[in-house]
């Protein structure tokens, strides 16, 4: 009798206690959050949850990947396009630790995982067991929560903790680790109740009345207020009432690379990219607006550049969800403590209407001069090597700004987030904080998965390609569309910006060698272009969009071209280089 | 100014929590002096009690690192004049020098100690109180053979605390009471908000 209820299981509240494994309770949890897709790889210590994912295939999807570290950055991505929380599956030992990079990564850049890993029977804990790994202290530092469960009895009440702490407040990932004995235990289900609330956790802080008048009071009497915005507002999903904030009070606002796509790049109020390879405006003008507000942000040093240089003129209004982030780096004269979705309708309410028009065109000034030193010659360059600018303007003009873009680390990030332009919010994936090069092509593969219906495109170095280019065998089994644009400058060129500015040109092992990649993704059987010539670039990515099943374009562009502007380390953000 | 200052921090009693705690301190590179966890006025609830030489600014940022934790409730911070604080003494000495070249009587009057144990082969005396008095009967005892010496760590009351109990009941709470205060550290510094 209980057989056939547990081969078509529904066992969300089940009348009666019934008996259930602590494999099939971690899975009927999955089903009570919502979760569609889980990307994984099995081994010994999982393999009871493996058997019980045999009778649920057809209500959760496994994506079967080629390294735990691409199932982690499958699961940011699909994080970070669906706005839900990642789901991946490990083994125990190397299957663990080769999740820790992704866990790193999805700490510092707030992205809501639930990872499960298998570990040794509870009897052969601290015994140097086969795939044993102490991975609840090996992950500490980089989740925002983790528990070992030892009895399968634990698993509802444990996963319902997991899920609540991993989306809510600042999101962040959390690492269940399930003992073997646990997975095959069977125990009387009772259903699974959601969480939602944990004593000693409190996700939101209290907003406070009064700090939202003094912050208004700061808005209403600044000359040259300037928002600058963070990821925070995609991850409270607060983009409307971001975009009221600002229209109503005529503010200009830049963006850090996490809060890229919250607001549409054509918003005329919109003045552009923070931080070392920001925009000149948004740079410079920070060392002069009078009231800086920072929303959703965390003054990272790559925004800040040196601090003791930094908006010392500047009174700080700082809206965060995480009180730690107050004051951390760079001391706020206002903290407005809350859920930005809240805070922001309680300052627009408060802040009187206004343009700042001349303000506003102070930055349009800067622009005009960017533009004019820097941005021309990088999207419209009359002759010479391809440029990385110019490829990301050409899919502009193709993708009209509704593509997910998904990019890795190095010189191509910082040319796609400076130039790619976006209309939809969670439209741009990178791994800002870690810098994990790698990250793209399994972030892409979960961000088509998290955002089936829309284009997503990779764009990725000649470096981080070859970093986890195993996922292209994700890509072809699990026959998901994926658009691979590689700008191949045939050098680790961030690092060897830097060693030819700051190391006197001494290009130490910066020089790195591709195979043929049209041959590699034909192997997997996937369609693939090369081009180094300006004249076919539009054709051949209008190619790449219009093809169905996955694509690789690889584009040759200039060996030794360099990203600017750029405010040298050390230097503050009015140090900042046009060339 | 760097000085000493005593972190007080109400948690669940969570295996690995000591680890998540302890983190936070080592990957800053700051040492901790002193580390001593023990049930609290509350039920259920867990006192950690840590010591370090640090800067307010610094050790304000490390309270609220700590309360980040999901298992942990609160911390606070305090110098030492605003808690009372006391550590235990141990020391264990041959019993024939000691009863022989020492005035065992004087001793024990005037470092407040006692004898825990009495052999023939030797002697533990006990003596609570700040670092300098324990550390004054070592000197005392320590040209007389003394065999072992150990020292707990500080435990500390902090002087205007109410206790946990009312706090724990708007932690408990679904919906936090509105007086609940979110940011006491902040509030302290009222020059910050000269607007």
């Amino acid at each position: 009798m209980m057989q056939a209820e547990l081969t078509k299981p529904s066992l969300a509240t089940p009348q009666h206690p019934i008996e259930i494994s602590g494999s099939q309770a971690v899975l009927e949890a999955f089903i009570a959050e919502g979760v569609d897709t889980i990307f994984g790889y099995p081994g010994g210590a999982i393999m009871p949850i493996y058997d019980a994912l045999y009778d649920y295939h057809e209500r959760l999807k496994h994506i079967l990947v080629r390294h735990e570290q691409g199932g982690i950055h499958a699961g940011q991505g699909y994080a970070r396009s669906s706005g839900r929380t990642g789901v991946v599956f490990a083994t125990s030992g190397p299957g663990a630790t080769n999740l820790v990079t992704g866990l790193a990564d999805a700490l510092i850049d707030s992205t809501p995982l639930v990872c499960i890993t298998g570990q040794v029977f509870a009897h052969l804990l601290g015994t140097d067991a086969f795939q044993e790994t102490d991975i609840i202290n090996i992950t500490t530092p980089v989740t925002k929560w983790n528990y070992q469960v030892t009895d399968a009895t634990e698993i509802p009440q444990v996963l319902a903790k997991a899920f609540f702490i991993a989306s809510t407040g600042r999101p962040g990932p959390v690492l269940i680790d399930i003992a073997k004995n646990a997975q095959l235990q069977k125990f009387s289900y009772t259903g699974y109740t959601k969480c939602d609330h944990i004593r000693s956790y409190r996700p939101k802080p209290i907003v406070r009345k009064s700090y939202i008048e003094e912050a208004a009071a700061l808005i209403n009497e600044a000359k040259k207020p300037f928002v600058i915005f963070g990821q925070g507002v995609i991850l409270g999903r607060a983009e409307e009432e971001f975009k009221a904030f600002i229209e109503k009070a005529g503010l200009p606002a830049a963006w850090t690379i996490l809060g890229l796509s919250a607001l549409p790049t054509s918003h005329p109020q919109n003045v552009g990219m923070l931080g070392m390879h920001g925009n000149y405006g948004p740079n410079v003008l920070t060392n002069e607006c009078d009231v800086l507000i920072a929303v959703g942000m965390r003054f990272d040093d790559r925004v800040t550049g040196r601090l003791d240089k930094y908006a010392k003129q500047a009174k700080l209004i700082h809206l965060d969800i995480d009180p730690a982030e107050i004051d951390k780096n760079v001391k706020s004269t206002v903290p407005v403590w809350g859920d930005c979705k809240e805070t922001l309708p309680l300052l627009t309410a408060l802040v009187h209407e206004k343009k700042h028009t001349n303000w506003l065109q102070t930055f349009h000034n800067y622009t005009r001069e960017e533009h004019e030193i820097v941005i021309n010659q990088e999207l419209h360059p009359a002759s010479g090597e391809i440029t990385m600018g110019e490829v990301v303007e050409a899919l502009n003009e193709l993708t009209k700004g509704d593509a997910i873009i998904v990019t890795d680390v190095g010189q191509h990030q910082m040319v796609a987030c400076r130039y790619a332009k976006f209309n939809e919010s969670k439209s741009n994936i990178t791994s800002g904080g870690l810098g994990t090069m790698g990250f793209a092509l399994p972030a892409a593969i979960g961000a088509k998965f998290g955002a089936p219906h829309r284009e997503v495109v990779a764009i990725i170095g000649d470096g981080g390609f070859q970093m986890t280019l195993q996922e292209l065998g994700t890509i072809m089994q699990a026959q998901v569309s994926v658009k691979m644009l590689i700008l191949n400058n045939r050098f680790l060129g961030m690092v060897r910006q830097w060693q030819q500015l700051f190391h006197d040109k001494r290009y130490s092992f910066v020089d790195i060698q591709s195979p043929d990649y049209v041959q590699l993704v034909k192997a997997y059987g996937i369609e693939g272009n090369s081009v180094d010539d300006r004249k076919n670039l539009k054709e051949a990515l209008q190619k790449m969009l219009d093809s169905k099943d996955s694509y690789l374009l690889e584009v040759m562009v200039g060996k030794e071209d360099n990203v600017f502007p750029m405010v040298p380390q050390g230097c503050s953000v009015s140090e900042i280089r046009l060339k | 100014m760097k000085q000493e200052y005593t972190i007080t921090v109400y948690t669940e009693n969570q295996v690995g929590l000591l680890n998540r705690i302890a983190i936070i301190f080592s990957r800053r590179k700051i040492n901790i002096e002193s580390l001593n966890v023990s049930p609290s006025e509350a039920e259920g609830i867990h006192r950690f009690t840590i010591v370090i030489n640090e800067f307010e600014e610094v050790v304000r940022k490390l309270c609220r690192q700590i309360e980040r934790q999901v298992e942990v409730l609160k911390a606070y911070f305090n110098t030492g004049d605003e808690i009372v604080w006391q550590e235990l003494a141990l020391y264990k000495v041959p019993t024939d020098e000691v009863a022989e070249k020492l005035q065992v009587e004087r001793l024990l009057r005037e470092f407040g100690a006692r004898a825990v144990v009495i052999r023939k082969d030797y002697t533990i005396f006990e003596t609570t109180g700040h670092r300098e008095e324990t550390d004054k009967l070592l000197a005392v005892l320590a040209p007389y053979g003394l065999i072992e010496f150990v020292r707990s760590a500080r435990v500390a009351i902090i002087k205007a605390s109410n206790g946990f109990h009312e706090k724990l009941k708007e932690f408990e709470a679904v919906e936090p009471a509105s007086e609940l205060i979110e940011n006491e550290f902040l509030n302290k510094q009222a020059e910050v908000f000269s607007m």
